[in-house]
């Protein structure tokens, strides 16, 4: 299994800067990360690395790189007619799977570490403080588990959408909807809170109550069941005859 | 050995049956040609071969295994060119092969080898470098086919490798396609509704129907079936009353005149001079006259057209 998926692997890495376009895209996508990397820890301080700032420059990078690469998975593949090949292959379902999902992941995690590299050079190098600066260790495990687990969570819900939708569009458009809609929802559970002083003051009491790291534990088991539920999906939809019938 | 085995293969799609009990075998390293019209259930029939498709009832056993349980080992045992070449154009040529070696697990040294021989078999070597995105169709059909061989499979299964293509280009894959198949003898199971093809590279030759398994054997043994011996005149003056002198003849089974050509099936192989020499006698001024037997297109045709 584990070759069959690094042979998927192999070729996702190689077709996945060569589309024509993709190339571009991914490197403009890259660029706002990239300035957000250098601008953030300049502006924050030593708190980038002693508090979770760090944290959204991990999610925003995996979010976004695995959102622009996913949907391609399979929608893609039907689109250039080499998805009938790929399923009449050797290759068991699990390592067209989890091949594909690999790919998408270790390039945007990969990418959210990088960037999280680059902060860090650029507060060693703007704020100097005669030694060389690293992150808490918990707010470092913070930024590379939960980036890993949105990294996930992105690939799976996208590969589900991938794996029904025709076009490469439709799967991006489908993917994005479903991701931005818990962030809405949280927006207006927060909105609703807000104007409720007794709902406030429950969740500054539940929130104070725990620990950075208790609140990183939390935030880790919801993303990692999560991931694994859409994964569990993903797998469960992953049908030869259902995609050969779809095309 | 049979390479393929069919036993009453149905395949229905929301009520609609693609595929109507068919039963036949193919014998190991033949080329068996699946021809019918489109919509015929061709495709199906390949996807149900290849164990993508669950059949609604029968069973299929290909190279030994069941197609509906062990779909796996059949993926894995064969090669296929499907209805699209299925290259990944923004790669280059020799890593579309390289992809589907490692897929096939085959050793660094041998995948190499092969992909080079083949590349060069197919004169695509010089070009193995270049994005598959800039090459032709044919091209393009050609690597695919390269790709369908490239592990050494017993079976190939090919979907119409030549629609499309233009004449040159369709004469180069077969080409191709003839010389793998006797270099490497492998049983090839090509599906096509181009006549001359099948007629060209076929051992035995089945047609379908609506679903359904319409004849089955050697491309001669299907011209017998369907028509015998067939005498043509070129020339002049087939007029009404010779066209009926010839057909009150007992060695006479139909005449047809048209354009200049007078098409005379016979009933069996027999002595024709007397018929030309009658057909002179009536008045007819004779230009050629060979004997042959009815085309596989005809004999198609003629299939198509029972019972429809």
């Amino acid at each position: 299994m584990k070759d069959d998926i690094l042979a998927v692997m192999w070729k996702e890495r190689k077709a996945m800067f060569r589309v024509q376009g993709r190339r571009t895209q991914t490197l403009l996508t890259m660029l706002s990360p990239l300035l957000l990397s250098i601008w953030l820890p300049f502006e924050t301080g030593l708190d980038w690395l002693e508090r979770s700032m760090s944290l959204l420059l991990a999610f925003i990078v995996s979010f976004i790189l695995v959102g622009i690469t996913i949907p391609d998975s399979f929608a893609g593949e039907r689109e250039r007619h080499t998805l009938p090949t790929l399923l009449a292959s050797r290759l068991p379902d699990r390592a067209i799977l989890f091949g594909k999902i690999a790919s998408a992941v270790i390039f945007a995690w990969g990418a959210a570490l990088l960037f999280l590299l680059v902060s860090l050079i650029t507060i060693n190098v703007t704020h100097w403080q005669g030694h060389i600066m690293f992150f808490k260790p918990s707010v470092l495990l913070a930024d590379v588990s939960i980036s890993l687990l949105v990294a996930l969570l992105t690939a799976g819900l996208g590969v589900v959408f991938s794996l029904r939708s025709s076009t490469v569009q439709q799967a991006q458009q489908a993917t994005m909807s479903v991701l931005l809609l818990p962030a809405m929802l949280l927006q207006f559970g927060m909105l609703f809170i807000l104007r409720s002083e007794s709902a406030k003051q429950t969740l500054n009491d539940t929130l104070g109550a725990l620990s950075f790291g208790q609140l990183i534990a939390l935030v880790v088991s919801i993303l990692a069941l999560a991931a694994a539920a859409v994964l569990w999906l993903a797998l469960a939809r992953f049908r030869r005859a259902r995609l050969i019938l779809s095309q | 050995m049979k390479a393929i085995h069919i036993e009453d293969l149905t395949r229905d799609y929301d009520g609609l049956r693609a595929v109507d009990h068919i039963s036949f075998s193919v014998e190991a390293g033949q080329i068996f040609g699946f021809l019918g019209p489109n919509g015929a259930g061709k495709t199906t029939t390949l996807h149900l071969l290849l164990g993508l498709l669950e059949p609604t009832e029968g069973q299929a056993k290909v190279l030994g295994f069941d197609t509906r349980s062990e779909g796996d080992q059949v993926r894995a045992r064969t090669g296929s060119l499907l209805e699209h070449a299925g290259v990944y154009e923004q790669l280059t040529a020799e890593d579309n092969l390289e992809f589907y070696g490692r897929a096939y697990r085959m050793p660094v040294v041998q995948r190499k080898a092969r992909i080079k021989q083949l590349l060069s078999q197919m004169s695509l070597w010089e070009r193995r470098n270049d994005r598959v995105a800039n090459w032709s169709k044919g091209m393009k059909q050609k690597l695919a086919l390269a790709r369908a061989v490239l592990h050494e499979p017993r079976l190939v299964f090919l979907d119409e490798p030549t629609a499309g293509l233009d004449v040159v280009s369709a004469n180069a894959v077969r080409e191709d396609l003839a010389a793998l198949a006797e270099h490497e003898g492998v049983t090839v199971f090509l599906t096509t509704h181009n006549m001359s093809e099948a007629e060209r590279l076929c051992q035995t030759v089945a047609v379908i129907r609506e679903g359904k398994l319409v004849a089955i054997g050697s491309p001669d043994e299907l011209r017998a079936r369907s028509g015998g011996p067939r005498l043509e005149i070129v020339g002049r003056g087939f007029a009404p009353k010779v066209l009926d002198l010839l057909r009150a003849r007992p060695e006479v089974v139909a005449v047809e005149a048209q354009n200049g050509h007078l098409s005379i099936d016979l009933r069996g192989d027999m002595d024709t001079a007397p018929l030309v020499s009658a057909a002179v006698s009536a008045g007819v001024e004779v230009q050629e006259v060979r004997r042959g037997k009815a085309s596989l297109e005809e004999v198609f045709l003629t299939l198509m057209e029972e019972d429809a």
